[in-house]
């Protein structure tokens, strides 16, 4: 009862192929293996990135280890009093920065997350529209707001008779660098409100569980993920960002401010460019950090 | 390659393993010889290497050193995908969503310089094959995954290619329409005569599309032959269990018979064995009275199963025994049941390990 | 009762700090619009600022977009076939590949410039040219390009796409014309968005790269905010949102498209 092939049907071709078949081969000069191509796209990449910046990086930890101190030069951050308190002050502004932009950002991006309400769209614009804004701009929008004749300024003269003013200092820097994260944090987290699977709240609260109980059990911890990587970014920002810096002040001691005056004013290039390469390697470091306990990418902005 | 013979041509698979860059071996070195014109079935689990098999044959894995592949007599081994002249059916249908359905369908002749007159005609001719007039204006994203399924067909045959290269080209439909596409699949491949490589882990796909199937397990050849063949003579326990449903029984064999534990089965030609393994299909097995029959056991279960009913029946061998009866035998749980099966129908299988 | 009072905190926290973030920049518009800011709006509405500006600096605006679409120009031609190269070849040198281009995201600028001027700061013609700004530009921004490009591909599985073209026998070059950069056209634009957006606002690299005659918008910016009067640096901030908000509205309208899909 096997083993018979069944018979094979085959209609007439003529009807399938009116013309005559078709040459094998399109364009036989293209001989080129898709393996050769791909390295032919990779290959300009590779040459930027090495000449315009892995060289110059290497260039710059060389000269880092090339002055007076030589390669006691990237101690000199830890080891000397004036760059060590300006590398804590630096530590503890960025830090500062991070906690109230976060707490800021989830309170209004779960609020706008969870609600809708007429006006939502313009109020979500409002957050978001300053995300590009460079940081020299921001430090001028706070000038605006808290300088010599700033709005707050002016408010305060006229209500208590007395002009505050405080742009200048370190809480004007700490409000920048505050106006400069907030916007890409409540992107990030509002996302992250969006993707949480609402059936979690509900079963927290068919169990019994207050509003305050399920935001505390389970919408935070959900949110984890997305505060360790927009924290990372505001972190590593702060810890760089020059423009804010630059355009308040004058007599601000973070990390940035001392490199741009080490090698400009003092044309200190070796401990400049240690203290760069250090301060490199902490943004960087940060990042990577909150990479590896969130699986996903993370970038500082400019 | 000429008119009067189609375009297909014979594929020769000679000693083409692939070993991929972190050790594992997704093929042992097999040939495989395959006739001009015939459907080809590559099937098995996932994994078994049937779909790395097909991507050497199209160009885009490069088998293992000593491999070869020839498309009549020419060796194509060194030679990329895109000049070997093959047309290829993607799991995934990887339609081009920049294109209309006609500029897909086009594309392939596009590439070869083919005048707009010519491609026009061709592309017609294309639709009307596949059965989707209508569409060619229309974008990738606007089509149902049966439409896209026969526009990547159209695309595919459309250059008039050597060899057919179908990837599971079935597998994202959902049940019925994949049915309903594998007839018309039968249909258009019997009709274009052409060489064509077909691969899938679905039984019943290969037995109603394959002119030969090649049944591959764990990176190698488990059994090559026709879908009668494969079905009734599987060569291993594998086959008898992948391609469709099987009892496997265990008895010693002595004078042309299997002892089992609820009586015996007379075999065709069989050599004596402390242990053998044989296979039955179970509409091979035909219900009978308990008297006067070789093997008997009770009724387990029936369930009905529309156009048979099927019985399980327990005490004949050493495993529940599987059998598809009529519906017009009545049979209830509990009763005592002689089995009855050709000689023919009871295949031995080899020893394994 | 009580989800109402919720709400209305809720609502008027964000509120204020929508405020924080808005009021700045219509202060910031409305001095440079005004006669005499610290007599207030009732001084009179002028554009003399505004033309001031301009007529001071056009060279600078005029550079930024210079310098801005050279390093769109450089990120297309080198980022895209790269993107493509990267996706398709994958591998642990892939992996090395995007992470060293992505480094100088984690990076500060300052870094950079610095390194940059300590390598090529002696070749005089180059370091006095803008094209030494285009440099730090494509360094910054090149990441954004490759990861735009790169994450269409992996939505779209541009391999099996790229692969059936083979198949059908386009060589690789058509191939990329013809499937790949289609296919990769809202990363592209996406990506050629973000790069022109942050090489116009760029300031942490370019105020170090920048010389007297290679001055940038926002170098000015930095320029006019230490040195002129503050009605003179509103109105110059006032360009800037001008040029920069049309492009913040086009990005985020594209994230709002790729987040239906």
């Amino acid at each position: 009862m096997a083993g018979t092939a069944r018979p094979r049907r085959r209609l007439c071709n003529c009807y399938l192929m009116p013309t005559q078949c078709l040459p094998a081969t399109g364009a036989p000069t293209s001989a080129m293996s898709h393996r050769s191509f791909i390295w032919i796209c990779l290959l300009p990449l590779v040459l930027v990135t090495v000449a315009f910046f892995v060289l110059p990086m290497a260039q710059l930890v060389a000269v880092g280890a090339d002055g007076p101190r030589g390669a006691g030069a990237y101690l000199a951050i830890l080891t000397e009093p004036r760059y060590r308190a300006t590398l804590i002050n630096t530590v503890l502004l960025a830090t500062a920065t991070t906690i109230a932009t976060l707490m800021i950002a989830t309170i209004a991006g779960l609020f706008l997350q969870r609600h809708r309400f007429p006006g939502r769209a313009v109020l979500i614009a409002m957050l978001t529209f300053p995300l590009a804004f460079p940081g020299v701009v921001v430090g001028f929008l706070i000038i605006l707001l808290a300088g010599r004749q700033g709005l707050i300024g002016a408010i305060t003269l006229a209500l208590a008779g007395e002009k505050i003013v405080f742009a200048y200092s370190i809480f004007g820097l700490f409000l920048g660098y505050l106006y400069f994260s907030i916007p890409r944090v409540i992107l990030t987290i509002m996302a992250a409100v969006q993707k949480l699977d609402r059936g979690l709240e509900e079963a927290a609260r068919s169990l019994g569980a207050s509003p305050w109980a399920v935001q505390r059990d389970v919408v935070l911890p959900a949110l984890v993920p997305a505060f360790v990587a927009s924290g990372a970014i505001a972190f590593a920002t702060a810890m760089g960002a020059f423009g804010t810096a630059f355009t308040l002040a004058t007599n601000i001691d973070v990390l940035p401010m001392l490199i741009y005056t080490e090698f400009t004013l003092a044309a200190n290039f070796a401990i400049s460019a240690a203290l760069s390469i250090g301060l490199g390697v902490i943004a960087w470091a940060i990042l990577a950090l909150a990479r590896s306990m969130t699986g996903g990418t993370v970038a500082a902005a400019g | 390659m000429n008119a009067i013979t189609g375009h297909g041509a014979a594929v020769h698979i000679i000693d083409c393993g692939k070993t991929f860059p972190d050790g594992t071996q997704a093929l042992a070195p097999a040939s495989l010889d395959i006739i001009a014109g015939e459907t080809l079935v590559l099937l098995g689990p996932s994994g078994c290497g049937k779909t790395t098999m097909l991507r050497i044959i199209a160009g885009l894995e490069t088998p293992d050193a000593g491999g070869r592949i020839l498309f009549d007599d020419t060796d194509v081994t060194a030679i990329p995908i895109e000049q070997r002249h093959v047309g290829m059916v993607f799991q995934s249908y990887a339609l081009f969503p920049n294109m209309t359905v006609a500029e897909n369908i086009g594309y392939g002749l596009k590439i070869r310089g083919v005048g707009k007159a010519d491609r026009a005609a061709r592309i017609a001719e294309m639709v009307a094959l596949t059965n989707i007039g209508g569409l060619e204006n229309r974008r990738i994203d606007q089509l149902s995954g049966g439409q896209r399924q026969r526009v990547a067909l159209a695309r595919a045959v459309a250059v008039r290619p050597r060899v057919l290269l179908l990837d599971e080209p079935l597998t994202a439909l959902d049940a019925s329409l994949r049915d309903r596409l594998r007839s018309e699949l039968n249909r258009l491949l019997r009709s274009l005569g052409i060489t064509a490589i077909y691969v899938t882990h679905d039984q019943a796909e290969a037995m109603e599309l394959g002119d030969r199937i090649v049944v591959m397990r764990k990176g190698a050849i488990a059994q090559i032959g026709t879908p009668r063949d494969v079905y009734f003579q599987p060569q291993n326990r594998f086959v008898a269990e992948f391609v469709g449903a099987a009892n496997i029984v265990e008895g010693p064999i002595a004078q042309g018979r299997l002892s089992l534990p609820g009586g015996w089965l007379a075999l065709s030609d069989a050599a004596d064995a402390a242990a053998a393994v044989a296979m039955i299909r179970p509409e091979t097995i035909g219900l009978v009275a308990e008297g006067g029959a070789s093997l008997c056991g009770t009724v387990e279960s029936v369930s009905f199963i529309g156009d048979r009913q099927r019985v399980i029946v327990t005490g004949a061998a050493s495993k529940p025994l599987t059998i598809d009866a009529p519906n017009g035998i009545n049979v209830e749980i509990g009763q005592r049941v002689g089995l009855s099966v050709a000689s023919a129908a009871v295949r031995v299988l080899p020893k394994e390990d | 009762m009580r989800d109402r009072l919720i709400f209305a905190g809720q609502l008027g926290f964000t509120l204020l700090v929508a405020a924080f973030l808005v009021v700045p920049v219509l202060l910031s518009i409305s001095a440079g619009i005004t006669v005499n800011y610290f007599r207030g709006i009732q001084s009179g509405v002028t554009l003399q600022w505004v033309a001031q500006v301009w007529g001071l600096y056009k060279g600078e605006i005029g550079l930024s977009f210079l310098i801005a679409f050279a390093t769109l120009a450089v990120t297309l031609v080198v980022g895209v076939p790269a993107a493509y190269g990267l996706h398709v070849r994958g591998g642990r040198l892939s992996r090395v590949i995007e992470e060293i281009i992505t480094l100088p995201l984690a990076i500060p600028g300052l870094a950079i410039a610095l390194a940059l001027l300590l390598t090529y700061g002696g070749f005089g013609g180059f370091r006095q040219s803008w094209l030494f700004i285009l440099v730090g530009h494509t360094v910054f921004t090149m990441p954004f390009m490759v990861r735009s490009v790169m994450a269409v591909f992996a939505s779209v599985d541009i391999k099996t796409l790229d692969e059936g073209a083979a198949s059908l026998g386009a060589s690789p070059w058509t191939r990329f014309c013809n499937v790949i950069v289609p296919n990769a056209l809202p990363g592209i634009l996406a990506g050629s968005l973000m790069v022109i957006t942050l090489s116009l606002g760029e300031f942490n690299l370019t105020w170090m790269l920048h010389t007297p005659l290679t001055k940038t918008l926002p170098v000015g910016l930095a320029d006019s905010y230490a040195s002129m009067r503050l009605e003179v640096a509103s109105a110059y901030t006032l360009i800037f949102f001008i040029m920069i908000v049309p492009l913040l509205v086009a990005m985020q309208m594209f994230a709002d498209k790729g987040e239906k899909q």
